[in-house]
């Protein structure tokens, strides 16, 4: 941000949320009601190490292995633990798989419920009023404005999220990836193609 | 529908975001609790207009933590108001390139 030293003899101020949030913060530190470090621990995780390049390696595993598959299907919070992601908002994960006859979106109608561990913080549009009313109401107009246009054949099946479960979407794996491991098999996996509005990249 | 790949626009909602999840894993309230009362204040704020998940999904986020500190008695308004306004003094008060602290 760039600013002359003669402008602002005083520091920045911050916005009003801005302030906000830091009143809040004093108050409840200073109660002992949340532990400054819990905080910044909090920030680590979710500002540079969760995003969907973990969901991604999970997908390319679904992709290669039928065993692991299947233990997604069984119980996925369990099968996802086993590989070291776990957290907050991935405890009741339920993996729905793309075919030839359905394709599956992901949403939440209340708020913004997502599988955290696995894809990070939720895009602004998966938080938006539009996304979360036309979803449900015409989800292929909202594909289609994705990008995704879907045979006629296949079905559309919407999975409203909850604070109780979470969504993962497996989608297809693309066609000529035969010789793929599972490194380059994650990078075909994008953030959208596990929400539902996107499906991955081809190969190279 | 571009640009969305950094978690966060803003640090505060950073901050926002991490003093929730910290509050719920203390147990101050349950994550299906936080949830309801978001949806509710994301279903109200929306009913004037359609909310963009970006600055107007965050002030959602910081209404209704408010609330709910202040009906738990955590922080009540005027006590988060009064703290608030220091805070915008020290940063008023503060030489440019120092620290800002609240010493009060």
């Amino acid at each position: 941000m760039p600013h002359d030293h003669h402008d602002h003899p005083h520091t920045l101020l911050p916005s009003d949320p801005a302030l906000r949030v830091k009143a809040l913060e004093t108050i409840l530190t200073r109660k002992g009601l949340v532990d400054p470090a819990a905080l910044d621990a909090i920030l680590e995780t979710y500002e540079n190490q969760v995003g969907p390049h973990l969901g991604a390696k999970v997908v390319a595993r679904a992709w290669s292995e039928p065993d692991f598959l299947a233990e997604l299907r069984q119980d996925a919070s369990g099968a996802i633990a086993s590989m070291g992601i776990s957290g907050r908002q991935g405890e009741h994960v339920v993996v729905v798989e793309n075919t030839p006859d359905v394709h599956n979106m992901v949403v939440c109608t209340l708020c913004s419920c997502y599988p955290w561990p696995l894809l990070g913080i939720p895009p602004a549009w998966y938080k938006s009023d539009a996304y979360r009313a036309r979803a449900v109401r015409e989800p292929r107009k909202v594909l289609a404005e994705f990008g995704v246009t879907l045979p006629e054949s296949q079905k559309v099946r919407v999975w409203d999220s909850t604070a109780e479960v979470r969504y993962l979407v497996i989608p297809m794996r693309p066609a000529g990836t035969e010789g793929l491991g599972p490194m380059e098999l994650a990078d075909l996996v994008t953030r959208d193609s596990m929400i539902g509005t996107g499906v991955p990249r081809a190969p190279e | 529908m571009t640009k969305d790949h950094a978690p966060f626009d803003e640090p505060w909602q950073a901050q926002l975001f991490a003093l929730t999840v910290a509050l719920s894993e203390a147990g101050h309230f349950s994550w299906p609790d936080w949830t309801r009362a978001f949806g509710a204040t994301l279903q109200l704020h929306g009913a004037a207009r359609p909310l963009d998940g970006r600055d107007d999904y965050w002030n959602a986020w910081l209404v209704t933590l408010e609330g709910m500190l202040e009906h738990s008695g955590a922080a009540a308004r005027d006590e988060a108001e009064a703290i608030r306004v220091l805070w915008e003094r020290a940063y008023l008060s503060t030489p440019h390139g120092q620290p800002v602290r609240l010493d009060r």
